[in-house]
């Protein structure tokens, strides 16, 4: 992988840092009246999801990291590794442990697309589209005719995550939650 | 396909603000007898300062084919017109520092300078404290608070609780190294200061007062004479910063007057190029024959106008102020 140097940096760009492949966040240049230059850089690490800040001299380099976000369908868990498939047309296949998919593990679902980071073509994490839509498998019976205001319970979908449902919600309906907060949005 | 971005990087009604801000600039020197000058971008010899990065430009002079130096600042001409008995003088100046870009910087900017023959360096930041508020009353009308005078020395031991005069550099070291998560076992002791002061104590800077920074370490004089530290006899720069909303504002000289120290320190910097592998810059030498010749003593001082534009018009970046910012020149 190429070099970048302080003034290359830019969100975005991926670099290795103590051996993590880190996301530039932010690079603000800070220089004193009339001394050396600095570089503050906000750095996001691909393994752990920390952001890092970090102060580097002008000019220092950092070597490029080889990481890649790629669209991928979930296909299947063999007990051990999550399986993904590309969807270029290729049915290249990954397998993703149970550490690079992390929160992920609960809203998994069958034929979704999600975005697989690679790194050395090896997945490293994975993130789910902001919206899926889910079946509720368990939850208390629905309230008739509490449609409008009031009150929640807690509710499981089939991918295991619990969500905070309205109180008219029954077993076996399909909902739309945002991924990013955990939220219930609509029936879908 | 991409989208080219021709767009200029400040809006037009910026732009018509910054027009009237500089006018009310030059209103202030005219009150004041200070004389506009212009002097050339181009010189045969450079900054050699060893944190500044010049850039140069082959050129066809009627001396033949030669590489002249885009100033950092105006500096050097300035001083020679100051030799030649110009009076006070002030120019806004478009100075080019390679490399330097982000939100506070832009690799050409305009740099404000005048300088005051016969001024004391505390006369000075009295009138440069007056500009700042002339042109932030002029713009958002925000008074910035009183002006503050703050000892280099008593910074750090507020900020850091060290003598920054007194502290091992092994120390020194292992602060610099810890507040700024970079490893400085080479460092020097200005390096370590220049980062200290950079992340720990310019951010607090100029927070409801106009701070001015004094007294700072004699290997940073640059420019300036140095005077020895009313406390314990140490030698310091008589050289000022001024700060506002944790922006480098201004920097302002005593100036060095006599020639053969000024020869002195240019030597010592590219020296010191030299050890850091990086490119020697051509010494002014019409600059050290101007100070042999005589320039009267007094004060001078740089400001950054795009700066004190971006304060006046509440915005967040030099880019907002300025037509077309570096990326997009």
């Amino acid at each position: 992988m190429a070099n970048y140097s302080t003034n290359e940096f830019k969100g975005g760009l991926k670099v290795m840092l103590d051996g993590d492949p880190c996301s530039i966040v932010e690079n603000e240049f800070v220089k004193p009246g009339k001394g050396q230059a600095f570089n503050r850089v906000k750095l996001r690490n691909l393994m752990t999801g920390r952001v890092w800040e970090r102060t580097f001299k002008s000019g220092e380099s950092l070597e490029g990291a080889d990481v890649l976000d790629l669209d991928m369908e979930y296909l299947y868990n063999d007990g051990e590794m999550w399986y993904f498939m590309k969807t270029d047309g290729s049915f290249e296949q990954y397998p993703v442990e149970k550490k690079a998919l992390g929160d992920t593990e609960k809203w998994l679902k069958e034929q979704v697309v999600y975005t697989i980071t690679l790194w050395n073509d090896n997945a490293i994490s994975v993130t789910p589209p902001n919206f899926i839509e889910l079946e509720v498998t368990e939850t208390d019976p629905g309230l008739k005719g509490d449609t409008a205001q009031g009150g929640s319970k807690p509710a499981t979908l089939s991918s295991g995550a619990v969500v905070r449902v309205p109180l008219f919600i029954n077993e076996g309906e399909v909902l739309k939650v945002d991924t990013r907060s955990g939220e219930y949005v609509s029936r879908a | 396909m991409s989208v080219i971005d021709w767009q200029p990087t400040a809006t037009m009604a910026t732009l018509r603000e910054r027009a009237r801000l500089l006018a009310e600039v030059r209103g202030f020197f005219a009150a004041r007898g200070v004389l506009e000058v212009e002097t050339p971008v181009l010189g045969h010899g450079g900054s050699t300062d060893l944190h500044l990065a010049s850039l140069s430009a082959a050129a066809t002079t009627p001396a033949g084919r030669e590489r002249l130096w885009l100033q950092t600042s105006p500096e050097f001409p300035m001083k020679r017109l100051l030799a030649a008995g110009a009076g006070p003088i002030f120019q806004l100046a478009r100075c080019f520092r390679d490399g330097e870009v982000g939100r506070r910087h832009n690799l050409e900017f305009t740099m404000l300078e005048w300088y005051r023959p016969g001024m004391s360096l505390e006369g000075l930041i009295e009138e440069t404290a007056e500009l700042v508020r002339c042109v932030l009353g002029r713009g958002s009308g925000d008074n910035p608070g009183p002006l503050r005078r703050r000892r280099y020395r008593e910074l750090f031991r507020e900020y850091l609780a060290i003598d920054p005069f007194r502290v091992a550099l092994a120390e020194l070291r292992r602060l610099a190294e810890d507040r700024g998560g970079l490893e400085m076992t080479d460092a020097s002791r200005d390096d370590c200061l220049d980062l200290l002061i950079s992340l720990e104590i310019e951010p607090h800077l100029g927070r409801g007062a106009i701070d001015v920074v004094v007294d700072y370490p004699a290997s940073q004089a640059a420019l300036a004479r140095r005077h020895r530290d009313p406390e314990d006899g140490e030698w310091v720069a008589s050289r000022f910063e001024l700060y506002l909303e944790g922006l480098e504002l201004a920097n302002g000289y005593d100036e060095l007057t006599d020639g053969e120290e000024q020869a002195a320190r240019f030597a010592e910097d590219n020296a010191a190029r030299r050890a850091a592998g990086l490119p020697e810059v051509t010494v002014d030498r019409r600059l050290l024959a101007a100070l042999k010749h005589g320039m009267p003593e007094g004060s001078g001082v740089a400001l950054g106008i795009d700066r004190l534009i971006q304060l006046a018009l509440g915005k967040e970046s030099v880019a907002e102020v300025m037509a077309f910012a570096t990326p997009r020149c």
